[in-house]
């Protein structure tokens, strides 16, 4: 309980921005098992939260419960929007919460395989157009204009993350990391205000890592988009984020800038285990000393 | 004492090359090719049997009969052996590997997507093959005989609409659906109303050509009905929901006896007519030629507002739901929008073909609407290959002329037999059906290399959504 204290002490010093998206209270059961419990999070506008946490720590749990896949029992969400209105986010369709400005990258790829790149993307930014049916099959002007727009649209997000090269291979027959990058061009695509990427940095090389960091920072800074990371990367995480929110079964352990985060003994001990975080400190005291 | 244990344990510690070899040695009986052989001989049987004589209801004499008939039981399993034989060499003659790894398999299918404009696509082939073929269909009633314009009006050319239809539904959306025949029927008892045959009478009477806008309509209405409570069930439990929608509206025309007329049906829907004011025309029974145009120039109609469909963003976004139904919606696809759309398009065409048939044959009752239609419907879909017009549409055609051809050659009771085992030996060598669509065979390609689903039927990974 003291820890949840000095968390809202924390997160309270550091409000200085407004939130983009306020998780308040959370608490998500399967059965009896709580994966998420009494979470607390703020992302301010216009900057980069990276979420970590050991396996099972309830991340990805806590993207679903985000994006409508999961309805969480208790708690609430709601999504600042950048005209000034509020929605709540909890209970809400997945489409529809990508539709309010939160797009999100999956843990494990989930691109449609049997496409092309280009219509991955293609697919993403169309859902912002209105054009129906009718007007597609008599193939009046709006309908042809709205498909040359989406063509370009996805063509300029393909660029923006690297990828111009690759717009027509087939989605599955990219590398590991194109296909990350794919993934996050699909997310632009719609147009987001937030963005989740879910281990967006998992399985690729060192080099790649350090161009993923580049894109994450270009996203935040060039389009604006605030950006919620989870990421077991620390490397990354450290060099992007501007401030980490960490889980343990469940349960935000410590939120705070990266640098409060590591001296944080609870976070040493969720990731190091009592005994080895005791000796850790111990000996960080005696180099103060 | 050590020395003891080490004696002791070196030999389970460590395998020797012969070992090892013994391991991986599979006995000749577990062989692939050995299999294969064996279900190849006991299909050789099993035609056999199936093309031997029969002698009413005794089956045992029937099947002893055919079993020793050596010369017939012979031709069949030295076919069999045959394709066999033709399976297993087959790599050594043509000299490709027969196992592809994974890679290879994704390698394939992008350079399909890269390679130049096949020769079929290109604009100076396209057209003049397009020409030919429609010379070809629109003469095609001229040079046969008035047998099998009965066969091409009723059993091909209706199926083909409705194939068309189906295909939206089940090819490109990846719903899988029972019911097909519900909304035809729903079609074809329209046409009945508004035409002022049923019971009960109608506001106002129409023509045939104008009941279709109205049939259409109601199926999509009905489509729209059915689906919006039942779209967010997937693979089976939609096709179990559809096939008991499919008895409601079987059970209702059967026994709604004051409004349907019940199982003897409605006679007398009247043949379409066309007042163009400068040119008018009526259709009647003995002009087959004029109902075999009428429902090309539909079906020409509807291909082309399909095929626009599916290279739009509403077929990117049915091949999305398809493929993976989590990252669609998560990327802003109302996956129930475009389930229920694809589900109203493919009623409204089952209905605008129940419309003509409804009025080419002038009668309607419930035992045109059974069950067996509805599979029918789909195996014809799935032959031709699933998401692909023209496959569908060549599969369509193909196994609705079978059974007539057949006719003339095998035993009456036999047909269906010949049509069973084409679809079986179809899905197990060409599941892709005879033209696949390019999206739906890498699907398979990757879901064969457990590297994606091929449709719908599967539960998401990582939760469903409603």
């Amino acid at each position: 309980m003291s820890n949840n204290t000095v968390i809202k002490q924390r997160s309270a010093e550091s409000d200085t921005a407004t939130p983009v998206i306020a998780v308040r209270g959370v608490t998500l059961r399967f059965g009896g098992l709580v994966c998420l419990s009494d979470v607390e999070l703020t992302l301010n506008r216009g900057e980069i939260l990276a979420v970590i946490g050991p396996n099972g720590a309830g991340k990805t749990s806590l993207f679903n419960s985000l994006t409508g896949v999961y309805v969480p029992q208790e708690g609430s969400i709601t999504l600042n929007s950048a005209n000034g209105s509020t929605h709540a986010l909890l209970g809400q369709k997945t489409h529809v919460v990508n539709k309010l400005g939160l797009a999100r990258t999956f843990q494990n790829i989930r691109l449609f395989g049997a496409l092309t790149a280009l219509e991955n993307v293609k697919i993403a930014a169309e859902t912002r157009q209105r054009t129906g049916p009718v007007s597609i099959m008599l193939g009046l002007p709006n309908a042809r204009r709205a498909e040359r727009a989406s063509d370009r649209r996805a063509h300029n997000l393909m660029e923006f993350v690297g990828l111009g090269d690759k717009i027509n291979e087939l989605a599955s027959s990219l590398s590991y990391g194109d296909q990350r990058r794919l993934e996050i061009a699909r997310a632009l695509a719609t147009d987001p205000q937030v963005l989740l990427l879910d281990e967006p940095a998992a399985g690729t090389n060192p080099t790649e890592k350090l161009e993923l960091a580049e894109l994450i920072r270009h996203i935040n800074a060039e389009l604006g988009i605030s950006v919620l990371l989870i990421e077991h990367d620390m490397r990354l995480v450290m060099s992007v984020a501007h401030r980490v929110t960490v889980l343990n079964f469940g349960k935000v352990i410590a939120s705070g800038t990266t640098a409060e985060v590591q001296r944080d003994p609870a976070v040493v001990e969720a990731y190091l285990g009592a005994e080895m975080a005791a000796e850790m400190l111990d000996a960080q005291a005696q180099e103060e000393e | 004492m050590s020395s003891v244990t080490t004696k002791t344990r070196e030999p389970e510690a460590s395998f020797s090359a012969t070992s090892l070899a013994k391991l991986r040695h599979k006995p000749w009986y577990k062989s692939d090719a050995f299999r294969r052989l064996v279900m190849c001989v006991l299909l050789g049987v099993l035609f056999t049997i199936m093309t031997g004589e029969q002698a009413g209801d005794d089956v045992f004499y029937s099947l002893n009969d055919s079993l020793t008939n050596w010369p017939w039981l012979g031709t069949w399993v030295a076919v069999a052996v045959g394709i066999w034989a033709l399976i297993t060499f087959h790599s050594y003659l043509l000299g490709n590997p027969a196992l592809s790894p994974v890679h290879k398999v994704i390698k394939d299918a992008t350079a399909e997507v890269k390679k130049v404009t096949p020769v079929l696509g290109r604009r100076e082939v396209k057209w003049p093959l397009i020409i030919a073929l429609v010379v070809v269909l629109a003469l095609l009633p001229t040079w046969v005989s008035g047998f099998w314009n009965q066969v091409m009006v009723n059993e091909i050319a209706v199926y083909v609409l409705l194939a068309i239809g189906l295909n939206v539904v089940v090819g490109w959306a990846g719903l899988l659906d029972l019911g097909f025949i519900a909304f035809f029927a729903i079609g074809a008892y329209s046409a009945a109303y508004w035409t002022g045959k049923l019971p009960v009478s109608p506001p106002v009477e129409l023509t045939p050509f104008l009941v279709i806008p109205v049939a259409v309509l109601t199926c999509l209405v009905a489509g729209v009905l059915l689906g919006a409570p039942t779209l967010r069930l997937r693979g089976d439990y939609l096709a179990i929901v559809t096939l008991g929608f499919h008895e409601i509206i079987y059970l209702l025309a059967t026994n709604a006896d004051e409004f349907t007329n019940g199982p003897a049906g409605v006679q007398g829907v009247p043949h379409p007519t066309l007042d163009l004011g400068f040119w008018s025309y009526e259709w009647t029974t003995t002009d087959l030629e004029q109902y075999w145009w009428m429902i090309m120039v539909i079906a020409g109609i509807l291909i082309f507002l399909f095929l626009r469909l599916e290279h739009s963003k509403v077929g990117r976004a049915w091949t999305a739901i398809r493929e993976d139904e989590v990252a669609a919606a998560a990327n802003g696809v109302n996956t129930v929008k475009y389930k229920l759309m694809a589900f109203a398009i493919g009623a409204s065409t089952s209905g605008i073909a129940g419309v003509v048939m409804a009025s080419k044959v002038q009668f309607v009752s419930p035992a045109s609407f059974e069950l067996m239609f509805s599979v029918l419907v789909l195996a014809y879909v799935i032959f031709g290959g699933m998401g692909s017009i023209w496959g569908v549409m060549l599969g369509t055609a193909f196994l609705a002329w079978l059974p007539q051809i057949l006719k003339d050659y095998v035993d009456e009771q036999d047909r269906h037999m010949y049509l069973g085992a084409i679809l079986v030996i179809m899905m197990i060598f060409r599941p892709q059906g005879l033209i696949p669509s390019r999206r739906r065979k890498r699907e398979l390609n990757l879901a064969k290399e457990g590297l994606g689903d091929a449709d719908a039927m599967t539960e998401p990974v990582g939760g469903r959504v409603s």
